[in-house]
C-alpha cells in the first residue's frame, strides 16, 4: 500500500502523543509543540537525506498553516504556495493540504486546490490516530502527491519553470 | 440618424430584453399566510395537505412551524433543499462555502448562469423564488474551521422559528472532515441529525439517521460502505477525484427528505440506515446501536443519558430496530447464510451488502508504519519553536 521510501520516511519521522485539537484550549498547546518538534525533525531528516522539500509555518494559535513546497523535474525547481487549516476535528481527521495556485490545474483536486490523496492515505491516518500529525500528513499525502502529479504538470505544459525573481532582490 | 422617438423605442426594447434576461418576468409567487387544502389550480398546497384526506399524514400543516439545516449545498443538498422548500418547510438554514461551476452542471438543481454565485445565495434565490413561505438563512463559510465551527453550533442551536434548536440537520457534505465537524456538533448539542453519501464512484449511497446517545453516531465506527460489488482494485482513479450522477444523488436525497418528512411529520418508519448499490439495485436497511466505547466523549454521555431514560420508551425503540433487518432477509439479497458467525468488531451489528470502509486496531499501541519513537517534551517554548522553525 505504501512504498517502501515513503515508509522509511514515515518511520523516521517522531510520533506525538497529546490528542487534542485546537478545541481543546488546555492541551492543544502541547499538542502544537508536539506537531513542531516533528516537523523540525522531519525537515532536518529531510536536509540530511538531501531532499529538503518545503517549509511551513503557523500563525499564533496553531490553526492556520502556510509556507511552501517544491519539487525538482529535469534539475529545475518548481516551487508552490502551500497552505490549510486545522480542522476543529483534527486530529481525528487529517489536515486537508492545499495548493491554490494549482487549483483548476489538475483533475486530482478538490476546490480550492485541496489535494486528492489515495485511498490509502485516510485508512493509514485513522488507524494511527493520534500519532501522526502534520509532518505525517506532508510525508505521505503531500509528497507522494507531487511526485506523480508535478512531472505531469511540467509535461502537459501547465506548470512552466519561473526564475526566482522575487527571492533575489 | 434616429430620432427622438426611435431611440425610445429602443430603449423600451432594450429593457424588456434586460428584464427577461434578469429573469424577473412572468407570475410570482405570492406568499401565503396559512395551507389550504382547497384542491383550485392556484393552490401550492393542494396535494400535499391530500396527503392529510388520505390518511398518510395527521396534521401536514405542522411543517411550516418546522425548520431544518442543510450543511452542504451540492449535488444531494441542493436537490433535499428543493424539495423541502417545495414541501412548504417553514425554515432553511443553508451552510456551503463553494461555488457554483460549470462543473455541477451534471447533477441537478443549479443553472448555468448561477456559475460563480456562491451556492448558499444561488440556491436561497431559487429556492425564495418557488416557495416564498420558506424563510431562507443562507452560512457561505467552512464549518471545519475553529472560528466558523462555534458559529454553526451557534446558528443551528437558535435558528428554529421560535429561536430554539434547529428540528433536525441534513448533512449533505462530500467529505469525512466535515461529516465529523457535524457529528462533533450534534453529540454536543443532543441535536438529531442525518448523515447522507454518495460514494466517489457514484454507484452506491446511503443515509444515516442518528439520534445521540440512542444510535450509532459518525464516529460510533469507521464510515460504512456499501459493497458496489466492484473490485478496488480495477476501479480507476488516475487523473480523477471524484465521479457523480444526478440519478444517484437524485435518489439519495429522496430517500433523505422522505425519511426526514417521516420523522418531522410522524408517519411510517424512519429508517436508522437505508443504503443503495446502483449496480445491483439493491437497498440495505439496519439498525445501528453506539459504540460504548466511542471515541466521542458527548456520544458516550448521551449514551448514558439514553440508558437512564424510562424503558418504556426503549422496548419501543427495539421494536422499530428489528423491523428493517427481517424486511431485508424477506427479498433474499443476503448472499451469506444467516447463521454465519458475527464478526468480533465490536457490536457493530452490519446487514450483508455494507461494509466499514477500514478497519481500526484495538491495541493501537504498536503503529502500523512508525517507529521513529516518540517526541520528547522538549525544553523549549512553543514560540521558540516556531521561531526554529521559521528559520530553517
Amino acid at each position: 500500500m505504501v512504498d517502501e521510501g515513503t515508509r522509511k520516511t514515515l518511520s523516521s519521522i517522531p510520533l506525538l502523543k497529546t490528542k487534542a485539537g485546537p478545541r481543546d484550549k488546555e492541551l492543544w498547546p502541547t499538542r502544537l509543540k508536539e506537531e513542531y518538534q516533528a516537523l523540525i525533525k522531519y525537515v532536518q531528516n529531510n536536509k540530511e537525506a538531501d531532499n529538503d522539500w518545503f517549509r511551513l509555518e503557523s500563525d499564533k494559535t496553531g490553526t492556520k498553516w502556510f509556507g511552501k513546497c517544491w519539487y525538482v523535474h529535469n534539475l529545475l525547481k518548481y516551487e508552490f504556495d502551500l497552505e490549510f487549516d486545522i480542522p476543529v476535528t483534527y486530529p481525528t481527521t487529517a489536515p486537508e493540504l492545499a495548493l491554490p495556485g494549482l487549483d483548476g490545474k489538475t483533475a486530482k483536486m478538490y476546490r480550492g486546490g485541496k489535494i486528492c490523496l489515495t485511498d490509502h492515505f485516510k485508512p493509514l491516518w485513522a488507524r494511527n490516530v493520534p500519532k501522526f500529525g502534520i509532518a505525517h500528513a506532508m510525508a505521505l499525502g503531500l509528497g507522494p502527491w507531487l511526485a506523480v502529479e508535478v512531472p505531469e504538470l511540467i509535461e502537459r505544459g501547465v506548470v512552466k519553470y519561473q526564475e526566482k525573481s522575487d527571492e533575489a532582490k | 440618424m434616429a430620432n427622438i422617438e426611435e431611440l425610445k423605442k429602443k430603449i423600451v426594447e432594450l429593457e424588456a430584453k434586460l428584464k427577461v434576461a434578469q429573469g424577473n418576468v412572468g407570475p410570482v409567487r405570492e406568499k401565503i399566510d396559512v395551507m389550504s387544502s382547497e384542491v383550485v389550480d392556484s393552490n401550492p398546497y393542494s396535494r400535499l395537505m391530500a396527503l392529510k384526506r388520505m390518511g398518510i399524514v395527521d396534521n401536514y400543516e405542522k411543517i411550516r412551524e418546522l425548520s431544518v439545516a442543510v450543511v452542504g449545498v451540492g449535488g444531494v443538498g441542493s436537490v433535499t433543499a428543493e424539495m423541502l422548500t417545495r414541501c412548504g418547510i417553514g425554515k432553511l438554514i443553508l451552510f456551503d462555502y463553494d461555488k457554483v461551476e460549470l462543473a455541477n452542471m451534471n447533477r441537478l438543481f443549479f443553472q448555468p448562469h448561477q456559475a460563480g454565485l456562491s451556492k448558499v445565495d444561488a440556491a436561497a434565490g431559487t429556492l425564495q423564488s418557488i416557495n416564498p413561505d420558506v424563510a431562507i438563512d443562507a452560512y457561505n463559510y467552512n464549518i471545519t474551521t475553529v472560528d466558523n465551527f462555534q458559529n454553526f453550533c451557534d446558528t443551528i442551536s437558535t435558528s428554529s422559528l421560535t429561536g430554539g434548536p434547529v428540528d433536525l440537520v441534513l448533512s449533505c457534505v462530500d467529505n469525512f472532515e466535515a461529516r465529523m465537524a457535524i457529528n462533533t456538533a450534534c453529540n454536543e448539542l443532543n441535536q438529531r441529525w442525518f448523515e447522507s453519501g454518495v460514494s466517489e464512484n457514484a454507484v452506491s449511497g446511503h443515509i444515516q439517521f442518528i439520534v445521540p446517545g440512542e444510535t450509532a453516531c459518525f464516529a460510533c465506527a469507521p464510515p460504512l460502505v456499501v459493497a458496489s460489488k466492484i473490485d478496488e482494485k480495477t476501479l480507476k482513479r488516475e487523473g480523477v477525484c471524484a465521479a457523480s450522477l444526478p440519478t444517484t444523488m437524485g435518489i439519495v436525497a429522496g430517500f433523505l427528505v422522505q425519511n426526514t418528512l417521516k420523522y418531522l411529520l410522524n408517519f411510517g418508519n424512519v429508517s436508522h440506515y437505508l443504503g443503495y448499490s446502483a449496480l445491483t439495485d439493491f437497498f440495505p436497511t439496519m439498525a445501528l446501536k453506539p459504540n460504548p466505547q466511542c471515541d466521542d466523549s458527548f456520544c458516550r454521555q448521551r449514551q448514558t443519558e439514553f440508558k437512564a431514560k424510562p424503558v418504556v420508551e426503549l422496548a419501543t425503540e427495539v421494536k422499530e430496530d428489528s423491523t428493517p433487518i427481517h424486511a431485508d432477509n424477506e427479498w433474499g439479497i443476503s448472499l451469506v447464510d444467516e447463521n454465519t458467525p458475527e464478526e468480533e468488531t465490536s457490536n457493530l451489528k452490519l446487514v450483508d451488502g455494507v461494509q466499514v470502509a477500514y478497519s481500526i486496531p484495538v491495541d493501537n499501541s504498536t503503529p502500523e508504519t512508525s517507529s521513529g519513537g516518540a517526541v520528547a517534551a522538549s525544553e523549549l517554548s512553543l514560540e521558540e519553536l516556531m521561531q526554529q522553525m521559521k528559520s530553517m
